[in-house]
C-alpha cells in the first residue's frame, strides 16, 4: 500500500523479490485506501427505503451483515437468474478464453489481475457454480466453485467497485459476454445487505428530494441559470431570457445538474442557454428547462432496476405534465444508457409525446421514435447540416481539440460520428486520439458508474491511466490542448486525470465550443470566451 | 575493452534484462502480459515503462543531464505511485539495474566489474534512485492535494462565481460583540 511505511528490513525482501505467484482463488482480497469510496450514509439508505441501512466501515472487520446474509444473496441470485436470461447465459457459457482479460482500463491501469474482466466475473461465477450447478457441488473448486464467505463477499464489493460497468470488454468477447450486466447484478445483490458506497446512495436520495444529485431547490437551481445570463451578458452584451417550467414549449430541455453547478460544465450549460436563444431568435422555437426534473443523471442505474426505473420516470411524468412535443436531453453519459437501452421497456412508451421531428429543419429523429428524446450532439449536427447555425470557428482559434467518447454515448448509444462533426465545424484544430482508443474502444474516463469521489483518488487516476495516456500522446504529437467531451461525470473526472498526467489540457464539453463559435443576433463584437478569457488575436485590438 | 565500451555494446540485452525485472514486480498475470503486448496504448504501463528505462540508460551511459532523468522517471514513478505499490517498491526498480549490470558482466567481461569506473556507475544509479524517490513523493503529494479539493474545487467554484457563497471577509469579527 503505498501509503504506508514499512520498516527497511521490510523494504530490502520486497525491492528484488516477485510478488507470489498464487492462483486467484488463493489470493485473499486486500482492501487498499484510495481504492475504494466511503460506505453511504445510513440516512440516505433509509431514505430510498433500501434495507439494513446502518453505519459500516470497509476497513474494519466487521460489517455489521444482517444474521441471514447468505441466505439473502443466494434468494437474491436464485431470483436474478431467473428474471434475467442474459445473467443466466453470462453465467454459463464463458470458455475462459482470455479474449477481454487485457481490455479493462482497471486492469491496465491497476495491474491487478483480479481487474479483469473475466476474473471479475468469476467472482460470482465461482459462487454461482458452488450453489446452482450440480458439478460445482460435487467438484467443488476444482471445478472453479467455492462457496459464499465473508472473504468472497468482502471481494466482491472491493472489485465489482473497481468496475464502471464501461461495457469495452464485451467489445472482444466471442460470446457478447458483458461483464457490465454482471456488475450491475452483483452491486444490485449487495444493496440488498446494505453494501452501498456513499457517492452513489446520496446523490439518488437528493435526486428523489429535490430532482437532482446534488440537492438543489429549484429556486437555487434558477439563480445559477440567472448567473450564467448575467456572465453571458458580458460576453455577448444580450440579455437571454431563459424560459422554466412553460407549459406551452415545445420542448423540454434535461441535462445534468453538473451542468449547471460544477465547472467545466458550466460553460456548457452557458452554451445551451445561448443555442436555445438562438433558436427562439431566428426560428421562434420555445425550449424549456424544467426546475423540478432537473437531473438527466440516473445514479439509480448503479444501484437497482428499479431505482434506475423510478428516477427515469420523473423525466417523462414533467414531460408529460408541460406538455411539450419531445425531450432534447444534454450532454450526458448514463443517462443515455438508461434512455437507450432500458427506459422503452421500464417506463414505455411515451407515446403522450410526439415522435420527435426537429421543427427547424424537418429531420425526424427515427432512432429516438421510441424514447421521444433527442441528443443535443444529434440535434446541433442536424442543424449545421442543413445551415441554420451562423458560426465562426475562428473563435476556437486557440484551441486544439480532441474528444473523448463517453462510453454510454459511444458504446451505449452508438452516437460516434455527430459529436465530431459539431467539433469539426466549430472548431479548427481537430486531432483524434489513436483508433483503439476511441469511438467503440474508447477507454473509460476510471470514474464512471458513481466511483467519482475524492477519496478513491489512487484507484480514478490508475483506472483513467489508459484514456490519459492517448491524450498525452496527441498533446504531445499536435499540441493538443483542450479534451471535450459530452458527458458531465467525464467533465468532472477528467480534469483531475489531466492535472495529474497531462496537465497541460483543459477539459470543455462539445456545447461550449458550440457557443464560442455561435454568432447570435445583435451581439456585440466578442473580446473573450463563455471562460472570460481573451480570444486570440482579440485582446490588441480592444 | 572499458566498462563504458562494453556497457553500449550490451545495452540491449542489459534494457531488456532490466525491462523484464521491473515489469516482473507485478503479479505474474500482469506480468505476462505487460511483456507481450507491443501497442503502446493497448499496453500504457508496459510501454510507458520500458520507453522510461531506454531514456534512463542512455543518460547513464551517457551526459546524466538531471532533466533528463526527471523526465524518464517521471512517467514510471506517475503510475507506479497510484498502485499497489509501497513507497520503496514504487522507486526501488531503479536499484534492479545494478545486479543487471553485474549480472552481465559476470558472464561477458568480468575484469570490468572492479575499479573506479564501476563505482561511478552504481553512484550514477544511486542519484537516479535518489530523484525517483523525489518525483515519488511529489506524486503522492498532488494525489492528496487532488483528493482534498477535487470535489470541492469544482462545485464551489461555480458558485462562488455565481455569488451564491458568502466567504469570509477582511472584516475581523469582534470578539466581544456577540452578534457577528
Ligand atoms: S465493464 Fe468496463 S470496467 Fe467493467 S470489467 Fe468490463 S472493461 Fe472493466
Ligand atoms: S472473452 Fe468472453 S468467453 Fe473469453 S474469457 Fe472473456 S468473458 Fe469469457
Amino acid at each position: 500500500m503505498s501509503d504506508e511505511l514499512i520498516t527497511a528490513d521490510e523494504m530490502l525482501t520486497q525491492i528484488d523479490h516477485k510478488p507470489p505467484g498464487k492462483g486467484w482463488m488463493d489470493t485473499p482480497v486486500n482492501i487498499r485506501k484510495g481504492m475504494y469510496c466511503y460506505a453511504s450514509n445510513p440516512k440516505s439508505v433509509e431514505y430510498l427505503g433500501l434495507p439494513n441501512a446502518r453505519p459500516w466501515n470497509p476497513m474494519e472487520d466487521d460489517w455489521k451483515l444482517p444474521d441471514n446474509w447468505q441466505e439473502i444473496v443466494h434468494n437474491a441470485f436464485k431470483d436474478r437468474l431467473e428474471r434475467f436470461r442474459s445473467f443466466k447465459v453470462f453465467m454459463d457459457i464463458c470458455v475462459r478464453c482470455g479474449a477481454c482479460a487485457d481490455k479493462c482500463h482497471f486492469f491496465l491501469g491497476t495491474g491487478d489481475p483480479k481487474n479483469m474482466p473475466v476474473l471479475r466475473a468469476e467472482l460470482l461465477r465461482s459462487v454461482y457454480r458452488n450453489d446452482f450447478t450440480k458439478l460445482g457441488k460435487i467438484m467443488g473448486k476444482l471445478n472453479g466453485a467455492r462457496p459464499l464467505t465473508i472473504d468472497v463477499l468482502k471481494e466482491w464489493w472491493y472489485y465489482l467497485y473497481q468496475c464502471t460497468e464501461c461495457r469495452r470488454c464485451s467489445l472482444f468477447c466471442p460470446y457478447g459476454i458483458d461483464t457490465a450486466e454482471i456488475t450491475i447484478m452483483g452491486r444490485e445483490i449487495m444493496n440488498l445487505l446494505g453494501l452501498n458506497i456513499d457517492w452513489i446512495a446520496t446523490p439518488i436520495a437528493n435526486c428523489y428530494r429535490t430532482g437532482n444529485h446534488l440537492g438543489i431547490q429549484p429556486h437555487a437551481f434558477k439563480d445559477m441559470i440567472d448567473f450564467f445570463v448575467e456572465d453571458i451578458e458580458e460576453v455577448t452584451g444580450l440579455a437571454l431570457e431563459p424560459s422554466f417550467n412553460q407549459k406551452d414549449a415545445d420542448i423540454l430541455f434535461i441535462t445534468p445538474s453538473g451542468d449547471v453547478f460544477a465547472d467545466p460544465g458550466t460553460y456548457s450549460c452557458m452554451g445551451y442557454l445561448m443555442l436555445f436563444h438562438y433558436l427562439k431568435e431566428k426560428y421562434g422555437l420555445k425550449v424549456t428547462w424544467s426546475t423540478y426534473a432537473s437531473e438527466g443523471g440516473n445514479f439509480g442505474f448503479f444501484t437497482s432496476h428499479e431505482m434506475m426505473k423510478r428516477l427515469n420516470s420523473k423525466m417523462y411524468a414533467e414531460a408529460r405534465r408541460l406538455g411539450v412535443k419531445w425531450i432534447l436531453g444534454g450532454e450526458c453519459g448514463h443517462m443515455w444508457r438508461v434512455i437507450h437501452q432500458y427506459m422503452d421497456t421500464m417506463n414505455g412508451p411515451a407515446d403522450f409525446l410526439e415522435e420527435p421531428v426537429n421543427p427547424i429543419t424537418g429531420t425526424k429523429f427515427e432512432n429516438a421514435c421510441n424514447t421521444k428524446m433527442v441528443h443535443i450532439s444529434e440535434f446541433t449536427a442536424d442543424l449545421i447540416k442543413h445551415g441554420k447555425l451562423d458560426l465562426d470557428p475562428s473563435r476556437n482559434d486557440h484551441l486544439s481539440v480532441t474528444f473523448h467518447d463517453s462510453c454510454n454515448p459511444s458504446r451505449g448509444m452508438g452516437m460516434l460520428d455527430e459529436p465530431r462533426y459539431v467539433i469539426q465545424n466549430v472548431c479548427k484544430n481537430f486531432h483524434d486520439m489513436p483508433a483503439n482508443t476511441i469511438r467503440e474502444q474508447t477507454f473509460c474516463c476510471g470514474s464512471g458508474s458513481g466511483l467519482n469521489a475524492g477519496e478513491n483518488m489512487e484507484q480514478r487516476m490508475a483506472g483513467g491511466l489508459p484514456r490519459a495516456n492517448a491524450v498525452k500522446h496527441v498533446h504531445e504529437k499536435y499540441g493538443v490542448n483542450m479534451l471535450s467531451c459530452v458527458c458531465a461525470v467525464d467533465r468532472a473526472a477528467l480534469p483531475a486525470l489531466m492535472e495529474y498526467f497531462v496537465p497541460e489540457v483543459e477539459v470543455c464539453g462539445v456545447t461550449e465550443l458550440v457557443a464560442n463559435a455561435l454568432i447570435l443576433p445583435g451581439e456585440k463584437e466578442r473580446e473573450t470566451d463563455l471562460r472570460m478569457e481573451p480570444l486570440p488575436g482579440r485582446e490588441e485590438e480592444s | 575493452m572499458n566498462l563504458e565500451k562494453t556497457l553500449a555494446q550490451h545495452k540491449a540485452a542489459i534494457l531488456q534484462a532490466w525491462f523484464d525485472q521491473v515489469v516482473e514486480t507485478y503479479p505474474s498475470d500482469t506480468a505476462k502480459m505487460l511483456k507481450r503486448r507491443k501497442d503502446p496504448f493497448a499496453n500504457p504501463v508496459g510501454s510507458t515503462t520500458r520507453k522510461g528505462l531506454e531514456g534512463l540508460l542512455e543518460e547513464l551511459t551517457g551526459r546524466m543531464e538531471p532533466q533528463n532523468i526527471i523526465s524518464h522517471l517521471d512517467p514510471i514513478i506517475r503510475i507506479r505511485s497510484v498502485q499497489s505499490f509501497s513507497a520503496s517498491q514504487a522507486t526501488g526498480f531503479v536499484f534492479l539495474l545494478k545486479a543487471v549490470i553485474r549480472r552481465r558482466l559476470q558472464d561477458k567481461a568480468p575484469q570490468c566489474l572492479h575499479g573506479e569506473a564501476m563505482t561511478a556507475l552504481e553512484d550514477r544509479i544511486d542519484r537516479m534512485a535518489l530523484a525517483a524517490f523525489d518525483i515519488f513523493m511529489q506524486c503522492r503529494e498532488k494525489i492528496y492535494a487532488l483528493k482534498a479539493e477535487d470535489q470541492r474545487r469544482q462545485t464551489a467554484a461555480a458558485l462562488r462565481r455565481a455569488n451564491l457563497i458568502t466567504e469570509v471577509g477582511d472584516k475581523v469579527p469582534d470578539p466581544k460583540n456577540n452578534n457577528t
